[in-house]
């Protein structure tokens, strides 16, 4: 057994790292808008989903099939980042505006809310497998199956640590993460608009006699949080190469379990959450077989709700809830 | 003036929304000042209707593609029996459960174990899957009843999970195959359990009428006091004294319970059971049904369980369709009634707070709610 974890421990943490740094992606938007609307966004996993086809769908106009490489490889990637930021960054904005102003208006129970946003993660679901996947992906009746996604590139090992392959999608994912992560951290604590998100997330209505606009500061975390998820839908379709209409929710789970980890409303929480979470479920999996990796997220999900509900960081972007 | 009537924009939206408002604020306000015979004919009616409703001129017209009586018994009956039994975790002490399948699953492969593994009787494993889904109501709860809000809602969801997802991978039950030829209960006062879903159905009404039954006098009784004042303030009812994790757990006992009995039940008619049975999704439906009727009213959360489980199969001529409306429905009801389409007289906010920023409530939770009929006139 002991062996078993030397040997595979090396590539298992790579591979950790890597899907961490998805989830630590998507857990931003968990974070972001929890922290300014203390509500979990439970259709954020249809925002990444609906990130990923578009990236798909960019790909299939382009006519790839034969992995790319050197500037067109580059600039495919970019294209693609575009697409699938404006995707899920849009679709979050029209989430928003659909499912939760009006109840928001009004007042509702946070319950509520959250009845929406399964209402309308349903109904994205049912639309992509229904009719976005068999009329745009053209496949007829299979909008339940899974859609292979083209190679973009080759995966080649760039160096090696011991035993060890680094390989450049590993690199490219990890990289991509963090620079992400930089710039939104920049932007909530250097930009005005970051301010407001801050402010309101402190302390709304002040924030409000403060002069700062509370519907303008919310679709601007959606579009934020739901770009964040369309980057890591990006870096999804391009690793797994697998699309489904209901990949969003077990990523999605996992990543409000990485959020939590870190310590929710977090952003750098999230990033430390994501990562954790990713090593803990690939080292527990070499113990007791990857059929139990979900359950070993949820098992670190309750523990350390048990042991430091706060999470690793604590909650920072807003006051501590009781 | 009603909180809910105030006419913030002229839009169709709000005009749809007057109107259920209207309907349903109206048969509540009836139903609080109705004398007591008038609440004992109705009871009496509806259990008139419940026992005729298999009846083949009702299924004709309420379910023209499926076999009705079938309907009644899975998902219609089902759904009601879960949602009485979310609706005391949800309703009555506000505590957010996104894992609810769990018991049903629990409480299905109980029935499916013992049943073909040790050859139990039915009505034996009844009472053991009972009081295994209460053990595991307190396992689950004991931990996680310390949290609040959010963070229990998804750690219930992360417990449902686990629970499939242990079934999917453990040989002894089955794995992923699940666990086929479960018996059928014995025959009891005469009546045969075959493949007729008739006998099930009336076998599920009972159950259902013993737990609203003993629902209602939960709810009238201290520990439906202690529940009421947790959901309001958990800190205020803490320093009146009440126990509050003590009552929690309570609530998670009791819910547990119901959810293990609708699974036992269930699995005695379906003959095969499988993981995929219990998915997220059927913690959510149920969890919607709750708060679509109206949580912590039991007329409500009976007729949401109702309207849910059957609106998909009366319009399964939309085929597939269904789910995808079911979706934007939901939407569409939180945004037209968040409260649900029956709410309890005295409205409340479920999970803890009402979402303060921003908005002054509209109208205010408490305003306009104790207050008697003379409302019912505008």
């Amino acid at each position: 057994m002991l062996n078993d974890f030397i040997s595979q421990v090396g590539p298992s943490t790579v591979g950790g790292l890597a899907s961490g740094a998805i989830y630590a992606l998507i857990a931003l938007g968990y974070t972001m808008v929890y922290g300014v609307l203390r509500l979990i966004n439970f259709a954020h996993s249809e925002i990444f989903m609906i990130g990923s086809f578009a990236a798909l769908f960019v790909i299939m106009q382009m006519g790839i099939t034969e992995p790319l490489t050197g500037v067109a490889l580059v600039g495919t990637l970019l294209l693609l980042l575009i697409a699938s930021m404006a995707a899920s960054g849009g679709a979050a904005v029209v989430l928003e505006r659909v499912a939760y102003r009006p109840l928001r208006k009004r007042g509702a129970s946070r319950l509520a809310a959250l009845i929406s946003a399964i209402g309308a993660s349903i109904f994205l679901q049912e639309l992509f497998a229904l009719v976005i996947i068999p009329e745009v992906f053209d496949r007829p009746s299979q909008g339940r199956n899974q859609v292979p996604v083209p190679r973009l590139f080759d995966r080649e090992t760039v160096f090696s640590v011991g035993n060890t392959d680094i390989r450049n999608d590993h690199l490219l994912i990890i990289g991509a993460a963090v620079i992400m992560m930089i710039l939104l951290d920049v932007f909530v604590n250097r930009t005005r608009i970051g301010r407001g998100v801050r402010a309101t997330s402190q302390d709304p209505e002040t924030a409000v006699l403060m002069g700062v606009n509370i519907d303008s500061i919310v679709r601007t975390t959606f579009l934020v949080g739901g770009a964040m998820a369309g980057v890591a839908a990006l870096l999804y379709t391009m690793e797994f190469e697998n699309l489904r209409f209901n990949i969003g929710f077990l990523l999605g789970v996992k990543a409000f379990t990485a959020a939590v980890l870190g310590g929710i409303g977090n952003l750098r929480g999230a990033l430390l959450g994501g990562l954790a979470l990713g090593l803990i479920e690939n080292w527990g999996s070499i113990f007791f077989g990857s059929e139990w990796k979900d359950v070993i997220a949820f098992t670190v999900l309750v523990l350390v709700l048990l042991f430091r509900p706060t999470g690793i960081l604590g909650e920072s972007l807003q006051r501590a809830r009781a | 003036m009603n909180a809910n009537s105030t006419i913030r924009d002229g839009n169709p939206l709000a005009m749809l929304r007057q109107t259920v408002v209207g309907y349903s604020d109206r048969v509540r306000d009836w139903w609080a000042t109705a004398p007591g015979w008038a609440r004992w004919t109705v009871y009496g009616l509806l259990i008139a209707l419940a026992i005729i409703a298999p009846h083949p001129a009702i299924g004709s017209f309420m379910s023209p593609h499926s076999h009705w009586a079938s309907l009644l018994f899975s998902p219609i009956g089902t759904f009601v029996l879960l949602a009485v039994g979310l609706n005391v975790v949800v309703g009555q002490a506000g505590l957010l459960d996104l894992g609810f399948v769990a018991f049903y699953a629990i409480g299905a492969y109980t029935m499916a174990v013992f049943g073909t593994k040790y050859g139990w009787n039915f009505w034996g494993v009844l009472v053991v899957g009972i009081f295994i889904t209460a053990v595991s109501g307190i396992i689950l709860g004991s931990p996680t009843l310390r949290l609040r809000g959010d963070y229990l809602a998804i750690v219930t969801l992360g417990f449902g999970e686990i629970v499939r997802i242990t079934a999917q991978n453990t040989e002894y039950i089955g794995g992923a195959r699940g666990i086929t030829n479960i018996p059928h209960p014995q025959p009891i006062f005469g009546v045969e359990f075959f493949l007729d879903p008739l006998p099930y159905y009336y076998l599920l009404l009972a159950a259902i009428v013993l737990v609203v039954i003993f629902a209602k006098r939960l709810e009238r009784s201290r520990v439906g006091r202690a529940w009421e004042a947790i959901r309001e303030d958990e800190d205020a009812a803490e320093l009146m004294g009440v126990p509050t994790f003590k009552f929690k757990l309570l609530a998670f006992f009791i819910g547990a319970m119901i959810g293990g009995l609708t699974g036992v039940i269930w699995a005695s008619k379906v003959i095969a059971i499988q993981p995929p049975n219990f998915p997220f999704i059927l913690s959510a439906t149920i969890l919607a049904a709750v708060v679509l009727g109206g949580s912590g009213n039991l007329p409500g959360v009976i007729i949401g369980a109702f309207l849910i489980a059957w609106l998909p199969e009366r319009f399964r001529g939309f085929a597939d369709y269904r789910i995808l409306i079911f979706g934007a429905a939901l939407v569409l009801m939180m945004a037209l009634r968040p409260e649900g389409l029956l709410p309890p007289r005295r409205r409340r906010a479920v999970t803890g707070e009402v979402s303060k920023p921003e908005t002054p409530p509209a109208g205010g939770d408490e305003a306009g709610d104790d207050r008697p009929a003379e409302e019912v006139a505008k």
